[in-house]
């Protein structure tokens, strides 16, 4: 009878953990005067002024909400 | 004698021209005390909708909907004396929808008060920021009003940047105190109401508490990345009270969930600036909450610098969501549910979104009017599995 070695289980969370470590520990420092692409208007973290509505009606008509800047939960008749 | 007289004249022409130049004031380095105007943004969205699982006819019927939506918002800021920003933003919006599904909160009506509603939100928040040890705090109040639907909320938020600027920690918290009106279908009033507009309506408190932690981080020239983890906590009545539950025994019934939702979305954007005319702009959310309903989102943005003063910006939007465990279709539920909904927003499905934008800067203003700095317009087009499909097309002007 063949010993067949359990295959062994990749936790996905594990992946990401590393990868999240690994990148944040390749950051080298960037000095002001470096920040010119960095500080392009379409480079900030946050949805666009313009993205506002689209947000809303995402709030209506879906269950999830958060983590965008937009609304949590409360302050309209929404999800 | 000719060559003294000369050289005195030399000196003297000398003397003068080294005033002759008008002294520059430093703009750069210039802190108004006083309350200046920075900027204006004008938001205005066309958006309509139509499907056929309606939750005010217990999912089943037209869900057409248009919405107009318009927000303006101001932004002023001043300097104090300890050298700290002060930043003011004042901001107004306005919807008007109309509806053919809240139309049919009263099925006798051809057509009833409730097919259409407008919706006002001011707001005004403030904050303090303080480049010397790169914290900012700020505060913000809010309120909401439509005909069935009262909301006050307040924010708090605490930011602080790492000694070598390059990242930044976020703390934000906030309450949302509202008043959900009682507008039941008009069969299912005490004393079978006609539902007339100035009938009385009952109300009752929904509660929303929220908790954000975000950090960014700068990992190269090129790249920078966000966490965002929120938390939050809803009380009260959390169904609508005009959407029916038609049960498998032919009753109907006012939709019925429970009176508490613990809610926690797990954020993350990456923005990178490939070469020198492209950006990849990336956001995923991973959502989960305790009446069973588990969500990804995932949004790809690529603007293209077709010259530095205008871009092209295609977008794609990817959502998966189960169902909540109180969700059935149209005369599903019996009556050993304790808690129902047939609204198709809580049902399992998958979304697209699709679209693309443009935007102008100009560097002596939009159509040459230098106070218009910026010009944006974008169109989506938005699809589900379950049968809902819309479009939304919207504008914005930057003012300076």
């Amino acid at each position: 009878m063949k010993l067949v070695k359990p295959k062994p289980k990749i936790n996905s969370l594990a992946i990401v953990a590393v990868s999240v470590v690994a990148t944040l520990s390749s950051c080298i420092t960037v000095k002001e005067y470096q920040k010119n692409k960095l500080n392009d208007g379409e480079m900030t973290l946050s949805s666009r002024k313009i993205q506002k509505t689209e947000s809303s009606f995402q709030s209506y008509r879906e269950g999830a909400s958060g983590a965008n800047g937009g609304k949590t939960g409360g302050g309209c008749g929404c999800n | 004698m000719k060559k003294i007289c000369l050289g005195i004249v030399g000196i003297v022409l000398t003397f003068f021209s080294a005033y002759a130049q008008t002294p520059q004031k430093d703009s750069s380095t210039y802190k108004s005390r006083k309350l200046t105007f920075e900027e204006a943004n004008l938001v205005s969205s066309y958006y309509k909708q139509d499907g056929n699982n309606a939750a005010v006819n217990g999912g089943i019927g037209s869900q057409k909907l248009n919405d107009i939506s318009n927000t303006i918002d101001v932004k002023f800021i001043k300097w104090d004396k300890k050298d700290r920003k002060h930043s003011f933003d004042l901001e107004v919006g306005l919807d008007h929808y109309t509806s053919a599904s809240s139309d049919q909160v009263d099925l006798k009506a051809n057509s009833s008060a409730s097919h259409a509603d407008t919706r006002i939100f001011p707001s005004v928040s403030w904050s303090m920021e303080n480049e010397k040890n790169g914290t900012t705090i700020g505060a913000g109040l809010s309120t909401s009003t439509e005909f069935d639907y009262q909301s006050f909320g307040g924010n708090i938020n605490f930011s602080k940047k790492t000694n070598n600027r390059n990242g930044e920690f976020t703390a934000k918290a906030q309450a949302y105190i509202d008043k959900v009106s009682l507008i039941y279908p008009t069969e299912l009033r005490s004393g079978g109401g006609g539902g007339g507009d100035d009938e009385h309506y009952g109300s009752t408190a929904r509660n929303s508490f929220s908790g954000s932690l975000s950090y960014s981080q700068i990992i190269n020239q090129r790249l920078q990345l966000m966490f965002i983890a929120d938390l939050i906590s809803q009380k009260g009545l959390l169904s609508l009270p005009f959407y029916r539950v038609y049960f498998n025994d032919n009753s109907v019934h006012k939709e019925n969930l429970p009176d508490t939702r613990m809610k926690i979305p797990l954020g993350f954007r990456a923005n990178y600036f490939i070469g020198d005319k492209i950006i990849l702009r990336s956001f995923y959310r991973y959502y989960h909450d305790d009446w069973g309903l588990t969500a990804h989102t995932l949004e790809l943005e690529t603007p293209v610098k077709v010259t530095p003063f205008f871009s092209i910006t295609p977008f794609y939007r990817y959502y998966k969501q189960t169902a909540v465990d109180y969700f059935a279709p149209y005369k599903s539920h019996t009556s050993a549910d304790q808690y129902y909904t047939s609204n198709y927003d809580l049902s399992a499905f998958n979304s697209n979104f699709y679209g693309a934008g443009i935007r102008l800067t100009p560097p002596k203003g939009v159509f040459g009017i230098q106070r218009l700095s910026m010009l944006e317009l974008r169109y989506g087009h938005y699809t589900r599995t379950n049968g809902l499909k819309s479009d939304i097309v919207s504008m914005n002007l930057k003012f300076k």
